[in-house]
Order: C-alpha cells, then structure tokens, then sequence
C-alpha cells in the first residue's frame, strides 16, 4: 500500500487531479449545510454579475437564482451519476466479459456480438433515443449512461481473463474442484482488478461528460439542478452574460480533468512494470 | 479482399436490422399508445391521424406481424411521418443529411491531420517544453465538454472579436451562387468543424504520440538507423507509417461518437444537419423523428466503419495477406 501510494505521488498531475477532485468532493457533500436552500429559488435580482454582492459570490441567472448554490448543488449531482453510472456499467459488463472470456468458444462468440453490437451504435444517440422513450429522471439518465458505457469494460475483461486463464495457480483451482463461478470471482478477476480500476476512473469522468451533454440538451432530470441544465439554459443569454455559460463549464471541465489525471497516476501505480517499460 | 468487405456488409446489415428491432421494441415499450407516441406526444395528432397509425402498423395484430409490417416500411426507406412538421421522416433527414456530413466530414479530416501533426511534434520533442505544451493541451481538450468548447467559441471569435460567424450554415437572404457561395459556407464551417474536432484531435494527439514513441523502439528502427538513413527519413518512413495503424483502428472506432458531438455541435450553431434535427424533435417530442435520425446515424457509423476498413487494407498489408 505504501508503495503504491510512492508510486501515485510521483505522478505530479495525478496529485494535482486528486487535490481537485478533494475540493469537489467536499462541496458537494457541504451543499445542503452551505446552501440550505433550493437551488431553484429566486433569491436576488437576475443577472447579477459575479463579484457584485458579497453573500451572492458568483452572481444570479436570469431568473435569479444564485449561480454558486447551482454550482454545489450541481457538484454532488454530477459525482453520483458519474460513480452510480460506472458501478451499473461494471456489473453489466464484468459478468459479460468474464463469462465470454472464461467460458471461449460459443459464448465468447454471442457475448462479444452482443458487445460489439452496443459498441457500434453511435451511444450518444442511443441515449438520447432512451432517454426520450422513458421519462428523463435521475435513474433513467444513470441507466442511460451505463447502458452506453459498458462495452469497453466487457472486451477489458475479456481480454485479461482470456490471458489469466491458462496460467498454472488456475488449473490447481480447477484440479482442486472448485466451481466456474468461485474461480472466475476468487481467483481471476481480483487478479484482473488493476485495469479495471484504472478503467473505471476514466469511465467515471466520461459518464459526467455524457451526462453534462444530455442535460445540456434538455434530457436530464427537469427537478435536479446539474452544471449541464446550467449551461443550457444561460445559452440563450451568451451574448450579453457569457460568464453564466462559463462557470459551470469551467467546473465540468476541472472535474474531469481531475479523474483523467487521476486514471493516469492510478496508471502508474498499479501497473509499475508497464510505466517503467513505456519510459 | 472483395471477400472481406463483402462479410463487413453482411455484418453492416445484420447491425442495421438489429436496430430496427430494438426501434420497434422501444416504440412498445415507452408509456402509452404506441399510435400516440409514434405521432409525438403533447396532444399533437388528432384522431384521425392515430386511427391511420393504427391500421398502418397492424396496432390491433399480434405482436409479431406487427414487427414485420414495421421493419418492411423500413427496409423501403419509410422511416414514418412526423406529424409536427408534416413531412415523411425519411424527406425531413434527406434534406439535413448533406449538411451533417460535410460538418462531421471537415471535424473528422481536421481532427485527424492536426492529430497526428501534433502527436508527431510532441514524440519528436519528448520531455522537452514543446512536448508538455503539447500533451497538456491535449489533455485539457480530453476534458472539455463539446458543447461548451462551442458556446465559447461563439462568444470569442463570433460576438466579441466579430470574425466569423457563429450562427447558421450561410448568410441569408445573400444571394450567393457558385464560388461565393461555397466560401460563404466555409466560413460558416470553421467554428462548428474545429470545435467538433478539437476533442478528437486530443484523443488523436495522444494516441500517435505513444504509438510513435513505441515505434521508434522497436529493432527495425535501430536496423535503420544503423543503417546509415537520416532521422527525418527514419520517422517519415518507418515509425509513422507504422504508428498510423493503431491511430486509424481508433479513428474507425470512434465513427459514432462523432455524430454524438455532431448533435451537441449543430444545436450550438444552428447547424441545418441531422443532429440539429434530432434536438428539436426532442423538444417536440418528435418521437418519430428521433428514432429515424438514430436509425440513420448508426448507418451512417456503420458506412463509415466500411470506409475505415478498406483504407486500413491499403495501409496494412498484412491483411491482404491473410485473406
């Protein structure tokens, strides 16, 4: 553990994403102390611009709502739809790789045309046309994403199984009698995890870009506030207050990057032979 | 080869039908009639129109013969009626298909040049200032969300600095004809292109920077340079030709998720595309429309995955060998 975390730190924008990603964490769990009210609520004039007021430190919108109590709020919604559309995704497509990559032959086979299936269907319109089948809510736009998001996981999964699957410490399982299922969760996937992980943090990131997006575009869930309705809805007023468009996007934007630095030193540390190699 | 690309196109279809079908489910599966919701929610149709729904698509028929009198409409192209706009769907995406594929055609281009461009500048310069330059761009750009880049745009180069125009695919009411006329559109064109192509680009950049990277380590390259050839010739010749592969495997690959920006890229800049209708169905609630444009997209990605193929058997020899 100590050295995994040398390893992280040595990664000087991994420590810098995490720092971040700290800072966001904690204001989305500090929203509902720090801004116990709505964030729908009109609290001043609109179109405050930032700075003016010193209670109302990022301005109000055009109908009056206070921009940093929209950004709080928004902070946590974004970090749980990222987290909860992953976890979704992995559980979809660990099951699909493992089985396909443990199993080979048949299975392999329909599995991965199920995947590449999914994979080649632009997924962005794909949530879009889920989303506007079913009422956007939280759960719909967190099942949308994951639905989309899986199929990398699968053929991830695939491909280390496929690999540990005929090493020495796996036949002895098998030859000591244990069962598909028991050898696939206790021995080959925790030997799978350090891809997976760094995968996932990646994905988590992509799935709070995507969901920006859908928002953005008016598909979210009409009784949240998220950085992506924020933009969308200052965009018929980019003319004259551009910043309303801009702050939001600037916390997406840090947020993200964050979890890329972050995968990149997860990267580093959990693989140290393939970081040393590549160097 | 022939025989490769003819099993891609099987393939193709097999996709194409499958999409169909998972169309045909959603329509069933979504609340409420499905008369109601093919004719777009809000109370648009009247009765009249609903009861012709209903006898068209077979509502009162079981399940099965209804999927099939769906995917034979398809298969001719009838893609349905949008009753919001009062047009057959299949018209309303023939007429905004060309815009879309010029917009997500000069991205893709752009995207890809500039990529491998910049990847190429920064292996060349590894661990020097350039190369930080480089790859902190790119991976900032990685980062940022599409729509924004664009609304950004707009604000800089569009209202502040006046230099392009940040709205619409020409101006209107010019009159432009033949060359004027296409330059006026460029000039339309290069906002929406380069902010769709800007987060490609990042994933270009940095893909031909460590293909290149990896490249340049292998043994034929120290054969060639043992063999006397200059750098230049080297990188030119024998590590990009080969760093390009996995870097077109990617760009294949990434097909769908073009379209996806081109969505997010047209609504920004009232780009007459698909993408642009696709959002203003969702507004209307155009169920219709919404599944058609998703039906042609994914055909769109799958022509593309074709093209994709036939230029890696050019670019790759090996797979001419093999078959």
């Amino acid at each position: 553990m100590r050295d995994f975390w040398k390893r992280y730190c040595r990664n000087r924008g991994a420590l810098i994403g995490l720092l971040i990603l700290t800072l966001v964490i904690l204001i989305a769990i500090l929203a509902p102390l720090l801004f116990p009210q709505s964030p729908w609520k009109m609290v001043q004039r609109p179109f405050l611009p930032p700075f003016s007021q010193g209670d109302l430190l990022l301005g109000t919108d055009a109908v009056g709502r206070d921009v940093m109590a929209g950004l709080a709020h928004g902070a946590y919604v974004s970090l749980l739809v990222g987290l909860v559309s992953t976890i979704v995704a992995l559980a979809i497509g660990v099951p699909i790789g493992a089985s396909a990559g443990y199993f080979a032959g048949r299975v392999d086979d329909a599995l991965m045309r199920f995947t590449e299936f999914f994979q080649t269907i632009p997924s962005f319109a794909l949530a879009i046309v889920l989303l506007a089948t079913f009422q956007p809510s939280l759960t719909f736009v967190i099942i949308a994403i994951a639905i989309v998001s899986w199929p990398p996981v699968a053929r991830l999964v695939r491909g280390e199984v496929l690999s540990l699957r005929t090493r020495e410490f796996i036949e002895a399982a098998t030859l000591s009698g244990l069962g598909n299922l028991q050898i696939i969760t206790r021995h080959i996937l925790p030997n799978a995890l350090p891809p997976i992980i760094v995968l996932a943090s990646l994905m988590v990131a992509q799935a709070i870009l995507l969901e920006s997006s859908l928002s953005f575009l008016g598909l979210g869930d009409p009784n949240i506030m998220s950085w992506g309705y924020m933009i969308g809805a200052a965009r018929t007023v980019i003319r004259e207050q551009w910043w309303l468009s801009f702050i939001p996007g600037m916390a997406i934007l840090l947020t993200v990057l964050a979890l890329n630095l972050i995968g990149e030193g997860l990267n580093d540390a959990l693989n140290p032979r393939l970081t040393r190699k590549s160097k | 080869m022939t025989r490769f690309i003819l099993g891609r196109l099987v393939k193709s279809v097999f996709i194409l039908l499958a999409i169909l079908i998972l169309n045909f489910f959603l329509i069933h599966a979504a609340p409420g009639d499905p008369a109601a919701v093919m004719a777009g929610e809000a109370g648009a149709a009247d009765e009249k129109f609903l009861a012709d729904l209903r006898a068209q698509f077979g509502l009162d028929q079981p399940l099965y013969v209804q999927l099939w009198i769906y995917l034979k409409g398809a298969v001719q192209l009838d893609l349905g009626f949008s009753f919001r706009q009062q047009m057959p769907v299949a018209d309303l995406i023939w007429n905004r298909l060309p815009a879309t594929l010029l917009l997500t055609g000069a991205a893709f281009v752009l995207s890809l040049v500039l990529g491998v461009i910049a990847g190429v500048a920064a292996s060349a310069r590894q661990g020097t200032w350039g190369d930080t330059v480089i790859s902190t761009l790119a991976l900032l750009f990685y980062a940022t969300p599409l729509f924004w880049v664009a609304l950004m745009a707009v604000v800089v180069f569009s209202v502040w600095l006046g230099w392009l125009p940040g709205f619409g695919f020409e101006t209107i009411g010019a009159g432009y004809t033949g060359f004027a006329r296409a330059l006026d559109i460029g000039r339309h064109l290069i906002l929406p292109a380069t902010t769709l192509g800007l987060f490609f680009m990042a994933i270009y950049t940095r893909m031909t920077r460590a293909s290149m990277l990896e490249v340049s380590r292998l043994d034929f390259v120290k054969t060639a340079r043992a063999k006397g050839l200059r750098h230049g010739v080297i990188q030119r010749r024998h590590v990009l030709r080969n760093a390009l592969l996995p870097v077109i495997t990617l760009a294949g690959l990434q097909a769908g998720q073009v379209f996806g920006g081109a969505v997010l890229t047209e609504t920004v800049f009232a780009w007459p595309g698909i993408g642009r209708l696709m959002f203003e169905a969702i507004n209307q609630r155009d169920y219709n429309v919404i599944l058609g444009v998703f039906f042609v997209s994914a055909a769109m990605v799958l022509l593309f995955n074709l093209i994709t193929d036939v230029i890696y058997v050019f670019v790759d020899p090996r797979i001419r060998l093999t078959e």
